[in-house]
């Protein structure tokens, strides 16, 4: 069957996802890919948006953190503040799904800000749930098409913490989580290196060339000593992935 | 005890030029008819507080309102930029706009600190970001027990708290139901608040024991305003108008198309008209 390289990353990073865990989801692919494991192999992952909504079963995507499907098919709805003190501080996450717009070699993330912070040269959203997302939850995936403005040497800022300078910067810090375990973009998967944790490529999309991961890549990229290729889409992946799209398009174009 | 007023009254004599105004409702319940009356109204120099600022406050600053934000996330959600909050940080334009940023986490935080009472709030937090370096209201402070090191910003005081609601009932009592978000915390951390609702009943009647209901004796002002968080949504009454937070993006990313939408849709319109927007919408309706 064919696809398309964001169809890979979106099933890649939805396969990454276990039945058993419990998962913070940021909106846009982290959502798409979150949902499909639940539609898929992890029928009773716990899905948790930071509106609120504890335990939720959309039908469709959510085109905002906060959509009624997202309450109407939760197993409950608490307040913002219960939501970041109990659940997310209090250590309930097993795993924050994360994008962003900048991102470097140490999975560190920025969605504040391009060029300098008083004069920006574009000002992007800003940190919203991911500052806390970032050090609070089990483990970090992360999901993002992959390019040479977006993964960079160096972000502009840092709005959430992957491992810093690397090494052991994290528990300097203080911070007792493991921290970005799996970068999938559109073109492979990467995860840290065990010492230098800088995000080492571990697994090649089907079709795609070390060189074409260099190109869209503005640092020089390290592979793992054994490098896999990711299985291609299922037939299975491909067609609930797209049925998802499709009355996720529809209910949002007739909301009216 | 809270008065049954007109939201024209409610605003005009509850929010002064100066002032800093929480309009809180985390996607849901988002109190745009209050928003847009503060325009109408001309109110200036306002510090507008709000976890994300949404197309709420991309009105209320593209119309002037503002001279400062406090904010965590500042996009149109699931769509891209809030255009006219970007001109106004990129550009000054209509006027300079000073931003105080935080996260989620630390404006619910201080949000519920504010509610507390207590100056300040305590989190685990920031670890790490570059958020500090440009936010001088974000400490550090040291735990006198454990002696972990903690974030700490100062709880939110804000002058007057503006949210919707479900339903009252006669007395001003208020109810909401489905995403809570912080309103509860807003309303209970400022001086005062307005709290549109979608209609006045005589009694709540049968409801879950746990109800959250703000008694009317913690609130200022109750106007009803039907369909006025559109296009925002109200649980059990309309769905939120995706379609039209897409359409946004276009009206909201040049001037001249955003000044000739508000002339035409918020200046020479009135709070009546928010129930004709929802016509459509309506949950039964399906």
């Amino acid at each position: 069957m064919n696809y398309k390289p964001n169809e890979m990353m979106t099933i890649a990073a939805a396969r990454a996802l276990r039945n058993e865990d419990v998962t913070f989801v940021g909106i846009g692919m982290p959502s798409a890919a979150s949902n499909l494991a639940r539609l898929t192999h992890a029928p009773d992952i716990t899905l948790i948006y930071e509106s609120g909504t504890l335990a939720t079963k959309p039908t469709v995507l959510p085109l905002s953190i906060g959509d009624g499907e997202l309450c109407e098919t939760a197993l409950t709805t608490v307040s913002v503040p219960e939501m970041f003190r109990y659940w997310l501080q209090g250590g309930r996450i097993t795993v924050g799904f994360l994008g962003g717009a900048q991102i470097d070699k140490y999975a560190n993330l920025n969605t504040t800000v391009v060029g300098p912070y008083d004069k920006p040269k574009v000002r992007l959203p800003g940190g919203g749930g991911a500052p806390e997302i970032a050090t609070a939850c089990g483990e970090i995936f992360i999901i993002m098409a992959q390019s040479k403005r977006a993964f960079v040497e160096k972000i502009d800022f840092i709005t959430s913490l992957g491992y810093g300078e690397g090494g052991d910067h994290r528990e300097r810090l203080g911070v007792k989580t493991k921290g970005p375990t799996k970068l999938v973009t559109d073109l492979c998967v990467f995860e840290p290196d065990p010492v230098t944790k800088e995000m080492t490529v571990t697994s090649i999309h089907p079709g795609v060339t070390r060189e074409q991961i260099q190109d869209a890549t503005g640092w020089t990229v390290k592979y793992a000593a054994n490098v896999a290729e990711t299985p291609a889409p299922t037939e299975k992946e491909l067609s609930v992935l797209r049925e998802l799209h499709s009355r996720t398009a529809k209910a949002h174009g007739d909301a009216a | 005890m809270s008065r049954i007023v007109s939201l024209a009254e409610a605003v005009q004599s509850t929010i002064k030029d100066g002032d800093t105004v929480a309009m809180e409702g985390f996607t849901h319940l988002i109190p745009h008819a209050a928003g847009h009356e503060i325009i109408r109204q001309g109110k200036k120099h306002l510090t507008l507080l709000r976890m994300t600022p949404d197309l709420i406050y991309d009105q209320m600053i593209g119309m002037g309102c503002a001279d400062k934000i406090i904010f965590s996330w500042g996009g149109n959600p699931g769509v891209g930029s809030l255009h006219r909050l970007r001109d106004a940080i990129e550009n000054g334009w209509p006027n300079k706009l000073d931003i105080v940023e935080h996260s989620h986490a630390a404006m619910a935080n201080a949000y519920a600190a504010g509610a507390a009472g207590l100056p300040f709030t305590v989190f685990r937090g920031y670890i790490g970001t570059d958020l500090p370096k440009v936010n001088k209201a974000i400490k550090f402070i040291e735990c006198p027990y454990t002696g972990e090191r903690l974030a700490t910003i100062p709880a939110h005081r804000p002058d007057v708290a503006v949210i919707h609601a479900l339903r009252a009932d006669k007395q001003g009592n208020v109810l909401l139901e489905g995403i809570l978000g912080v309103q509860k915390e807003a309303v209970l951390a400022a001086k005062t608040s307005i709290v549109t609702v979608e209609e006045v009943v005589d009694d709540f009647g049968p409801r879950n024991l746990n109800a959250v209901i703000i008694p009317s004796w913690a609130l200022g002002a109750v106007a009803v305003v039907p369909g006025g968080a559109f296009p925002s949504y109200a649980q059990g009454y309309y769905k939120r108008f995706n379609a039209f937070y897409k359409q946004w993006d276009n009206i909201a990313r040049d001037r001249d198309t955003f000044l000739a939408w508000m002339k035409e849709n918020v200046l020479d319109k009135t709070p009546e008209d928010f129930a004709r927007h929802v016509e459509g919408l309506r949950t039964a309706a399906e």
